[in-house]
This record gives C-alpha cells, structure tokens and sequence, in this order.
C-alpha cells in the first residue's frame, strides 16, 4: 500500500468509529452552536455590527470547537493503548500523522458544514460563497496539521486536554488573522483576487507546517 | 569500594569544568559593566529626540531587549533540531536556557514598550505589528515552559519541546506578516507619529545597547546551563549515593 492509502485507511478507521459514536462531532458542534450564542450575548451581535463580527465570530468557534475533537481524536488512541499498535504497524510516523490530521480536518469540516448555514440564519451574513469555502478549507488544513502534532504531545502530560489550547492557539495566530481578515473582505463583497494575499499566506502556513509535522511526528510518537 | 570513592570518581571529569567557572564569572562581570556603560550612553551620549524627549532613551534598551528575545528563541529552536538529530542531552540543556533567559528579555521589551507607548502615543498598549508579535512570541514560550513543566521523563520532555520550539520559530516570520498586513489594512493613527530622525549617536547607542544585551545573553545562558548541568550531577549524585547506601547495608557488602 502506498503512504497515501495507508493514511486514507487510517482517516477512514477514524470516520467509522466517528460514524457509530458521533462523540466528537455533536460535541464540537453543541461547543460550536453555544460558542455563536455566547459572542451574541457578549458582544450584542444583530444588524451591521453582526456583520462586521460574523467572520471573527465564526473562525473563534471553528477553533475553539477544534480543540475538542483533536485533544478528542487523539485521547481515543491513547485510551486503548490503540497508539502502540499503530506504531508497530509498518508504516512511517509521518504517515499516522497524516491519517490522524486526514480525520481531524474531515470532522471540523462536517461542523463547519452546519456551522455555516446557521450563521447565515442567526445573523444574516453571506457566507455561502465559494470564496468564503475556499479561505475555510485552506484554514481549517493548517490547523488540524498543526493541531494534530500539538495533540500528541499534550495527551502525554500530566495536565492533557488543559495544555492544548494553550500549546495551539499561539501557533494558530497566521491562520485566524488571515482567515478573519480574507472571510471579512469576501463578506463584504471583495472579489476572491482581492484576497488573494491572504489566501497565499494561508497557503504558506499550510506548506510550512505539513512540512514540520511530516519531519517530526516520529519524534512525538517515539516510545519513552 | 567506600560510599565517599564512588562519589569522588563520578564528578572529577564534570565538575572540573562545572564547579568553578572563572570564564562564566568573567564573562558575566563584563556584560553587566558592557549593559552599564551601554545604558550610560543611551542616558548621557545620545542626543535628546525632538519630539519625544528624554523618553525616547527608552528605545535602545528596548530594542535591544526585543533583538535578544528573537536570537533566543531562534537559538532554543536550533538547539532543539541539533536535539532530534543528535540525542545529546546537553542541547536540551542549551534550548532551555536560551528559553528562559530570551523570556526575560521579552518580558522586558514588552513593558518597556508599554512604558514609551504612554506618553508617545497616550496609551499603554496599540495593537502595533512588532508589540503585538513581542507579546505572541512571549505567550508561546510560556506555553513552551507549561508543556516542559508539564512532562515527566527527562528525554520525552526534550524530544518534545523541541518538537514544539520549531513548530513555534517557523510560525514567527508567518505571524509576522499577518500582524504587519492585519495592521496596515486598518493603520492606526496612533502609531503615525513613531517615527524619528535617526543621527550617528543615536546608532552608535544603538549598536552599543545590542551587543551589550548580546553579551549579557550570552553570559546569563552560560550561568543557566552551568546550573542546570550542576543539578544533574547533584541528582545522578544522589542516586549513587543511595545505591552505595544499600550495597553497604546489604548482605554483599
């Protein structure tokens, strides 16, 4: 099998578990729904000014609700000691990270999925543009790559879930300024070219952090 | 052979280089009198800004500060890749000590920051680029303390805070132009009236104030590794010790 198909059965293995428990997904999603209604109260979101939030409000949910399913996604392979077997598999480290971040980034898209409708509902955005989409996949990439490496490491302190959040978020600051600013400017009515600065640096973050997470996955899984 | 023997054997070849450490010593008496003298010219040699007065001497300790927390972080992270490649501990020494003593500098050039934004711009804080990536750069590091702090194995804690230490130097230069475009996009007026009329003294003070903090990095990691250094051998001490302990109590002995 190729690396390629190896991960894709990994991603895979992770959908199905997911497709019987929908543990992950219904937490991030109720995380998600009460996260937009939390910035509603706090911020007083209606008319223009839910407007000028949307994109900021959207992107905080998406990572926030990320969190969950990552620290999620890879407390389930430490539980069973499911990571010891995955190790002996015959494949390279680099190759169960690129399943593990292949399932993560497939579960935030399906949030998003909902996510998006409804807060075209709840505050009258236009958000279902294809541009929007775009800027969203390519953000949501960067940050489960990113995430999935970060995970790793937190399931194996003491403090777990609590130390991911405070391991991610500051590494994910290129991703949410880029995002927010590129969904804002498609809101707005700006031609997909207009944004198109702030799609290459997502890009860029995209290719660097692949490239760091493909170079040192192994040392994370590493047993000790 | 005798509890005192065994000890004796194990620190000779470390402790030599270790215990007195005339060169650190030296070295750090020197960067303090270098940051003195530094501080000397920003205050008395460097002419008085037009606009900005006397506060603006804040600016060649800030600076310097800030040029010390990248260099640190930038040395933590290829300490941490020389780590992953080689396996040798004393990278890991190296990585976080630069850590640490690179967050102090940050620490530094954030509030000095602060402190020339109050009565330049009339607030302590602007959401400006190179304050706002200071203050990022300082809440990843602490999140890099928190993941060491928070692992238990010695070798799995360096494997993964260098791990961690590259994932955060290649964000830097990303975080960099998101800040700067997020900026310029909504510039803020505030920040317009930063700039200054650079002359030769002020430079001069400049570079002055950025090898003095150098030094002083230098000498601060130099101290920080050599206590780290002495609290491994007191620990692998410790433990031989104990070992010498119960062989002589056993019935072997």
């Amino acid at each position: 099998m190729s690396a390629l198909r190896k991960a894709w059965a990994l991603a895979a293995k992770d959908l199905l578990v997911e497709l019987h428990t929908w543990e992950m997904v219904s937490a991030m999603l109720v995380f998600a729904v009460l996260a937009l209604f939390v910035f509603s109260f706090a911020l007083d979101l209606h008319g223009a000014v839910a407007r000028a939030a949307a994109p900021g409000v959207l992107w905080s949910a998406v990572v926030l609700s990320g969190t969950l399913g990552l620290s999620r996604s890879m407390a389930r392979e430490q539980q069973a000691r499911c990571i010891d077997g995955l190790r002996l598999a015959p494949m390279d480290p680099a190759v169960i990270w690129g399943g593990k971040a292949l399932g993560a980034l497939l579960v935030m898209v399906v949030v998003e999925a909902v996510l998006l409708p409804l807060m075209v509902m709840l505050f009258d955005v236009p958000l279902l543009r294809p541009g929007v989409l775009w800027v969203l996949v390519l953000g949501t990439l960067g940050y489960a790559a990113v995430g999935t490496l970060v995970a790793a490491m937190a399931v194996n302190t003491r403090a777990r879930e609590v130390l991911l959040p405070v391991l991610l978020l500051p590494l994910a600051v290129p991703v949410l300024i880029a995002a927010v600013r590129a969904t804002g400017a498609l809101v707005e009515g700006a031609a997909p070219a207009e944004v198109a600065g702030w799609t290459r640096l997502l890009v860029a973050y995209d290719l660097v952090m692949v490239a760091v997470c493909l170079l040192t996955f192994g040392y994370v899984v590493e047993e000790g | 052979m005798a509890k005192g023997d065994l000890a004796r054997a194990g620190t000779r070849p470390s402790s030599v280089a270790w215990g007195r450490d005339p060169l650190g010593v030296a070295l750090l008496l020197l960067a303090i009198l270098a940051v003195v003298a530094a501080s000397a010219m920003a205050l008395l040699y460097a002419p008085r800004e037009a606009t900005m007065g006397d506060v603006q001497r804040i600016f060649y300790g800030h600076v310097a500060s800030a040029w010390v927390g990248f260099l640190a972080f930038g040395v933590a992270c290829a300490a941490g890749i020389a780590y992953l490649v080689r396996g040798a501990r004393r990278w890991d020494a190296l990585a976080l000590s630069s850590v640490e003593v690179g967050l102090a500098f940050m620490a530094m050039a954030v509030i000095t920051g602060s402190l020339w934004a109050r009565p330049v711009w009339g607030v302590f804080w602007t959401w400006e680029p190179r304050l706002t990536i200071t203050a990022v750069q300082l809440l990843v590091y602490v999140a890099y303390l928190m993941l060491r702090a928070s692992l238990d194995g010695p070798e799995q804690r360096a494997r993964y805070a260098a791990v961690y230490s590259v994932a955060a130097f290649v964000t830097v230069p990303l975080s960099w132009f998101a800040i700067r475009w997020w900026r310029t996009i909504h510039p803020d007026l505030l920040t317009g009236g930063g700039g200054m009329a650079v002359t030769p003294a002020m430079l001069q003070t400049l570079a002055a104030s950025l090898a003095a903090y150098t030094l002083l990095y230098v000498a601060l990691v130099r101290q920080r590794l050599r206590l780290e250094h002495l609290q491994h051998e007191l620990e692998r001490l410790r433990g031989e010790a104990e070992d010498a302990d119960a062989f002589a109590s056993s019935p072997y002995a």
